[in-house]
């Protein structure tokens, strides 16, 4: 290792670099707190609105978050293509939903349909996943690392070519088969939407955290993760267990796409391409690789967004990408291995 | 060098030209063909081959295609000399054009400046001439560069990539919501600035319809960029991009300082970005937010990709070839082909399949790009040898997957495995 001469120097230079960062941190922290205590005091409904409506996003970005980072965290590869997946996801559940279905309007029969659309959309949008692995990333696992991410950005304009031709090029509009309308808590508003969002991100969530620390297959996963050789060894199909990867991203992928067009209502051809790098922000955010991170990272944008987005105090929408995107600079530069991440050390 | 010269020389009996100056003279060759061809023959070829020259291959196309041929030679000195993945090299494109469109219109009708503009002495707003704004927009985008490049550059490879798409995010943002910073017009939002002066050569503007003599100016600017390109790739600079890219951690112990290096990479990527940005709005005569968005970058790449990284032939010819089937090729190869058979598909729309589809296969079947640099091909198929060896190969077969081991020996049988081109005998799992 290091000469002694030098092993003086080296722990200095890095306590000042963190040093730095903290103070950094502590001041950004700052900052958002005098922001949102400003809006609060401002006016407390708009606030709890904004809330809501962030919260609401920031479950959906959880979702294709996780599918962002079980992948990264698997292979290392950035997907570009999955917030594509999302947005075929939510064109697939429209055409299943209202086309084949003809569910239209909110009753009993169509919740169960929707049920039904989220189990279809999810085997849809896992099924592509795991085509995309199979045709392009598994030759290149072995590749230099810029392969696969070009590859991923080619795939993620292949997926687009298909969104463009199924959806067109102008936004479509899709009919909701949830309840409308909202119920007060005091003097607060809930949409009925939100449950529905939440009723079906949470147990989806809590499923996806049995799989992996209960099953076999997710402690194949986890083995694989930590390091595929030594997995390998110990008797684990590693292809399979990759391909079972991006299953489940895409089956994450999918539910978002369902939940996203039944809350919004309009899908677009390019829908994917901005939401799926806010994920990935999302995912960046709680420390990529990191399951709990990247809904802790999901909610977060998500109320960031709906707070820039909703309050008197914030930048307004036209500049949520640019606020998100501030974000991921600004982690990138002071703590790139994000909230919950461990920092990793360069293998030499 | 001077030894050198002669020896290439004798080498090649036919040609008694010096190894250096046989690129200026074929360029210099092929744009005064083209050159001619459309000042002088074209005019004068009769109805049926002006039309078929009117409608495959536009002189403004190809001065768009000149465009592309400069911005993708400054992604070419990141992502091919330096091996830094920049997919936001679209915000100096739209760094340069705005400067262009600042500068070169009425746009700040606030102010009267004239410098050797080609605008009538008395328009309100900054006329600077073309030239000096090429140079103003270059080291513009320079110091963008830096500034970019500076806080983000000691990230590795997937997490630069995503900074500098950031960047290439925000930056476009900012000129589509720029009509109103602190209530100053900044960028006029999403009308963005139009029109921008046209090129003045001493009293000599160029109008709309001097399309041949734009056309030599952007075959100048191209022919600076190259040199650029090539000048720098041999000497000192050039030579520790290459080993920064090949092995960063082996390149800093050598000696090599890496967060100048890259510096200088990004500033100088971003000069090629400025003159293409600047040399964009007098094309098109205005700049427009809407004009810088993702799928530029993604088709940058997709030039380099094709043409082959680090090779400013490869790249060029990636450029033209792209260029052209985006401008004019796809749109007019679909009218040719819903006249011939009837039909009523829209063409144009399937340029997100074709670019996609390009960076798809090349990186699948052919990484190195249809003109590779020699050194790119041989690292571009040579897996890291702790990966094979931890997968138990003996180094002379290719890898099977020990998972697979019912299957090992058809698969070892049937697969074919790509040639030994790394001379480690190495060969590569296909």
């Amino acid at each position: 290792m290091a000469a002694t001469a030098t092993s003086v120097a080296v722990p200095a230079a890095i306590d000042r670099k963190a040093v730095i960062q903290r103070y950094a941190t502590y001041v950004i922290l700052l900052g958002l707190v005098v922001w949102l205590s400003a809006n609060l005091i401002n006016s407390p409904s708009q606030f709890f609105s904004a809330g809501m409506v962030g919260l609401n996003l920031g479950m959906l970005y959880a979702l294709i978050a996780l599918g962002y980072t079980l992948v990264y965290g698997i292979i290392e590869l950035i997907n570009f293509a999955h917030g594509d997946l999302f947005m075929l996801g939510a064109l697939f559940s429209g055409f299943l939903l209202t086309t084949v279905m003809g569910q239209e309007h909110s009753d009993f029969l169509g919740i169960v349909l929707l049920l039904v659309t989220i189990v279809g959309t999810m085997l849809f949008c896992g099924g592509i996943n795991v085509t995309l692995e199979f045709v392009a990333y598994r030759r290149l696992r072995r590749a230099p690392k810029l392969a696969p991410l070009i590859t991923a950005v080619g795939m993620s304009f292949v997926l687009q070519f298909i969104g463009l031709k199924w959806n067109g090029s102008t936004p479509k509009q899709w009919p909701s088969v949830l309840p409308e309308g909202s119920f007060g808590i005091g003097d607060f508003q809930v949409d009925y939407s939100l449950l529905a969002v939440i009723g079906v991100t949470v147990p989806v969530l809590l499923l996806l955290r049995w799989v992996i620390t209960s099953t076999r297959q997710g402690k194949a996963m986890r083995a694989v993760a930590q390091d595929q050789d030594a997995a390998r060894l110990m008797g684990v199909n590693v292809n399979r267990t990759i391909s079972f990867t991006f299953l489940i991203g895409g089956a994450l992928a999918g539910t978002a796409g369902v939940m996203y067009q039944q809350v919004v209502g309009t899908t677009a051809y390019n829908l994917g391409y901005q939401l799926g790098l806010i994920a990935f922000v999302s995912a960046v955010l709680g420390g990529i690789g990191n399951i709990s991170g990247a809904v802790l990272g999901g909610i977060l944008i998500g109320l960031i967004q709906g707070f820039n987005d909703g309050l008197p105090y914030g930048f307004g929408q036209k500049w949520s990408q640019s606020v998100v995107f501030a974000i991921l600079i600004l982690l990138m530069v002071f703590k790139p291995e994000g909230l919950l991440g461990r920092p990793t050390t360069e293998k030499v | 060098m001077a030894v050198d010269v002669p020896a290439k020389a004798r080498r090649m009996p036919g040609l008694a030209i010096p190894h250096r100056m046989r690129w200026p003279l074929g360029y210099t060759a092929a744009a005064v063909l083209v050159f001619l061809a459309y000042y002088y023959v074209i005019p004068n070829l009769g109805p049926g081959g002006q039309t078929f020259f009117r409608e495959w291959l536009p002189l403004t196309s190809v001065n768009e295609a000149l465009v592309w041929v400069i911005c993708a030679l400054g992604l070419n000195i990141v992502v091919g000399y330096a091996g830094l993945l920049d997919l936001g090299f679209v915000a100096f494109w739209a760094l340069g054009g705005y400067t262009a469109g600042w500068l070169m219109s009425g746009f700040f009708y606030q102010v009267d400046i004239h410098l050797f503009g080609g605008a009538l002495g008395t328009a309100p707003g900054i006329h600077i001439s073309f030239w000096l704004v090429l140079l103003i927009g270059a080291g513009f985008c320079a110091v963008w560069g830096v500034i970019i490049g500076a806080p983000t550059l000691r990230l590795k490879s997937d997490y630069l990539a995503l900074v500098t798409l950031g960047f290439g995010e925000i930056i476009p943002q900012v000129f589509t919501n720029g009509d109103n910073v602190f209530g100053f017009n900044l960028t006029n939002g999403t009308k963005g600035i139009t029109p921008v002066d046209p090129i003045a050569i001493g009293s000599f503007t160029l109008g709309p319809f001097d399309l041949v003599y734009k056309y030599v100016v952007f075959v100048l600017i191209v022919v600076v960029v190259v040199f650029i390109s090539l000048r720098l790739r041999e000497g000192r600079l050039g030579r520790a991009w290459l080993a920064i890219r090949e092995d960063e951690l082996a390149a800093s112990m050598m000696g090599v300082p890496l967060m100048r290096t890259k510096l200088s990479a990004y500033a100088v990527g971003a000069v090629a970005g400025g003159l293409a940005g600047v040399a964009f709005a007098t094309h098109v005569g205005g700049v427009l937010p809407d004009r810088f968005n993702f799928s530029i970058s993604i088709t940058l790449l997709a030039m380099v990709v094709l043409g082959g990284m680090g090779n400013v032939w490869g790249v060029m010819l990636g450029a033209l070839v792209l260029a052209w089937v985006n401008s004019t090729g796809l749109p007019q190869f679909g009218t040719s082909f819903n006249e011939q058979f009837g039909t009523n598909i829209n063409f144009p729309s399937y340029n997100y399949l074709l670019f996609g589809g390009i960076l798809v296969l090349m990186m699948l079947f052919r990484r190195e790009g249809i003109l590779p640099e020699s050194r790119t091909r041989l690292v571009l198929h040579e897996p890291s040898r702790t990966d094979m060896e931890s997968l138990g190969a003996d180094m002379e077969a290719p890898a099977p997957e020990l998972d697979e081991e019912p299957l090992l020996k058809t698969t070892a049988a049937d697969e074919p495995t790509v040639t030994d081109e790394t001379g480690t005998g190495m060969g590569e799992k296909v």
